[in-house]
C-alpha cells in the first residue's frame, strides 16, 4: 500500500459508517463527475477499502494516488486520467 | 349515527389524491428500484420525485432526506446512530421527558450500552427551558433530542433557542417532527437542526412511510445494514407505493398549510372553550404555544378508558394520552412529568383534529361529551364529595 500526506483533493466523499459496496459506488458516481486530472479524497472507515480501491483504480483506469490515515477512518486518493 | 374522528394525532385520513398517486405503484408499476430495467427505473424515478416533494416541505435539500418505514424509526435512527458515530468524543446525550418512547426507549437502549442519558425536566406546560438544556451540557455531551411538539399535550417546543445553545458546543441537534411536519411550519434550516424525523400518516400520507432529515455532512451510523438503498444509509428494498404517497401528502400539506391550521385552530378553540366549561377538567399543555389542530386535557374523578368508550358509543373517536401508554393502561410519562398526580393523569383525553372535521362535528362533540362526564362521575367513586377540593385545583390552578 502507498501511503501519502498532505494530497490536495478536488472533492471529497465522505462515506464513514457506510458499508461495502458504497465505497464503490461512491467512488464509480464521483469519478464521473470530475474532469480529467482531477483528484477525489474519499473518506471512508471500511477495511475492505484497502484492497477494493486501488483494484477498482487498476481496472477502470483510474490511477490510485494512494492512502492516508486519521483516527477513525481512511482516506483515499484517485485521480481520474487526462 | 354521527360519526366524528379526533383522533389525527394517531393517523390521519389517507387523503384520496394521495391513494391515487400510490396506486401504480401497487400494479403496474411494481418493480424493484435497483432493478436496471425501466420497471425499476420508473420505481426509482418515483423515489427521487417523493424526495424532492419531502425535501420541499421541510426546506431541505433532496439528498438529505433519507427514507424510513415508520417516525419511530427514524427517531431509533438518529439518536443510536448519531450516538454511536460520535462516541469517540463523547458518550453523554440529552433527551427531554416529553419525547415519545420511540426517543426514551433508544436512549435507554443506549444507557445500558454504557452512555449517560440526562433526562431533561419540563415545566408545567411541557415546555423544555433552553437555560437547562444549556446547564445540562458536559465536555461529553455530543447529541441533544428534543421533540418539536408533544402529540400528547400539544406543546410546540422552543427549538430555534435550543438550536442556538447547540450549536455553540458543537453538540448534535435532533427534533422529533412527526407531530409538526405537514401541520405546522416546518423549516430545517430556519429551526437549525441538524436532524429531523417526520412520519407520513401525520398528514395524509400512508402508514409505513417516514422519513429522516439528516443535513449535509453529518456522519451516522446506519440502523439497518444491508443493501445500497437510500445511498447505504438505511438497506431494505424501498416500500415505492407508501414512499410515492408520502411525496404526494407532503406537496399537498405544503399549499393547504395555512388554510388547514387556520381551520384547525378554530375547531380547536372551539374544543377548549366548550371542554373548558365543564367543572374540574383542565387544559394540558401549552395554553396558546400548541398545536393548531390539538386539545388535550384531565378531567378530574374519571378514566380515560371510561370516556374512550363511551364517546366511541356515540361516534366519537379520540385518544386517551398516547396509544402506547394508553394500551399499557399505564400512567403517561409525559404528564406526570409536567406535575400532574398518577390519579389525575388517568382521566387524559386528546381530541385532535383535521380538515375532514366538519364545525358541526364540534358542536356535537360539545353536546355529547358533558354528559359522558357527568354519568362516569355519578359512578366513580372518587367523586364523592369533590365540591370541597381536589388534586387537579392544586395542580392547575395552586
Amino acid at each position: 500500500m502507498k501511503f501519502v500526506h498532505n494530497v490536495k483533493a478536488d472533492i471529497t466523499a465522505d462515506i464513514v459508517y457506510m458499508m461495502c459496496p458504497m465505497h464503490l459506488l461512491k467512488l464509480d458516481e464521483m469519478i464521473k463527475g470530475l474532469d480529467k486530472g482531477q483528484v477525489l479524497e474519499i473518506l471512508t472507515d471500511y477495511d475492505g477499502a484497502l484492497e477494493d480501491i486501488p483494484q477498482w483504480c487498476e481496472k477502470t483506469g483510474n490511477q490510485f494516488i494512494g492512502m492516508d490515515e486519521d483516527d477513525d477512518y481512511y482516506k483515499f486518493y484517485v485521480r481520474k486520467p487526462q | 349515527m354521527r360519526k366524528c374522528y379526533f383522533d389525527h394525532v394517531a393517523v390521519n385520513p389517507l387523503h384520496p389524491e394521495v391513494l391515487d398517486a400510490m396506486m401504480p405503484y401497487l400494479k403496474e408499476d411494481f418493480g424493484n428500484p435497483l432493478s436496471v430495467y425501466d420497471l425499476g427505473m420508473s420505481a426509482r424515478n418515483a423515489i427521487e420525485e417523493a424526495r424532492g416533494k419531502l425535501a420541499s416541505l421541510v426546506n431541505a435539500k433532496p439528498p438529505t432526506i433519507v427514507f424510513t418505514a415508520s417516525g419511530a424509526e427514524a427517531n431509533n435512527f438518529a439518536v443510536r446512530g448519531i450516538a454511536l458515530a460520535k462516541q469517540s468524543r463523547g458518550k453523554h446525550i440529552m433527551v427531554s421527558k416529553v419525547e415519545h418512547h420511540s426517543i426514551l426507549n433508544a436512549a435507554r437502549f443506549l444507557e445500558k450500552s454504557g452512555f449517560v442519558v440526562t433526562y431533561l425536566p419540563v415545566d408545567k406546560y411541557g415546555t423544555v427551558e433552553p437555560g437547562v438544556v444549556k446547564s445540562s451540557i458536559t465536555d461529553e455531551t455530543t447529541l441533544i433530542s428534543i421533540t418539536h411538539a408533544s402529540s400528547e399535550i400539544g406543546t410546540i417546543e422552543p427549538i430555534k433557542e435550543i438550536a442556538r445553545i447547540a450549536k455553540e458546543r458543537d453538540i448534535v441537534l435532533h427534533a422529533d417532527g412527526v407531530a409538526t411536519t405537514g401541520n405546522i411550519p416546518v423549516d430545517v434550516k430556519e429551526l437549525g437542526v441538524d436532524l429531523l424525523s417526520m412520519a407520513a400518516h401525520q398528514f395524509g400520507g400512508p402508514k409505513g412511510a417516514g422519513a429522516l432529515y439528516i443535513r449535509e455532512g453529518l456522519r451516522i451510523v446506519p440502523l439497518i445494514y444491508g443493501g445500497i438503498q437510500e445511498g447505504g444509509r438505511r438497506a431494505g428494498t424501498e416500500n415505492v407505493p407508501a414512499i410515492v404517497g408520502m411525496g404526494r401528502a407532503a406537496e399537498i400539506a405544503k399549499n393547504k398549510l395555512n388554510s388547514k391550521m387556520a381551520y384547525c385552530k378554530e375547531l380547536r378553540d372551539r374544543v377548549i372553550g366548550g371542554i373548558l366549561k365543564m367543572p374540574k377538567v383542565y387544559l394540558t399543555g401549552h395554553p396558546e404555544n400548541r398545536l393548531p389542530h390539538h386539545a388535550s386535557f384531565v378531567v378530574e374523578f374519571i378514566e380515560g378508558e371510561a370516556m374512550l368508550l363511551m364517546l366511541s358509543m356515540k361516534g366519537i373517536y379520540a385518544a386517551s394520552g398516547s396509544a402506547c401508554s394508553s394500551k399499557a393502561l399505564k400512567s403517561s410519562p409525559v404528564l406526570l412529568s409536567i406535575g400532574v398526580p398518577t390519579a389525575l393523569a388517568q382521566g387524559s383525553i386528546v381530541f385532535s383534529l383535521g380538515e375532514d372535521n366538519a364545525r358541526e362535528d364540534i358542536d356535537y362533540l360539545l353536546a355529547e361529551f358533558p354528559l359522558i362526564i357527568n354519568r362516569l362521575r355519578e359512578m366513580s367513586p372518587f367523586a364523592k364529595g369533590w365540591g370541597e377540593g381536589s388534586e387537579g385545583e392544586k395542580c392547575f390552578t395552586g
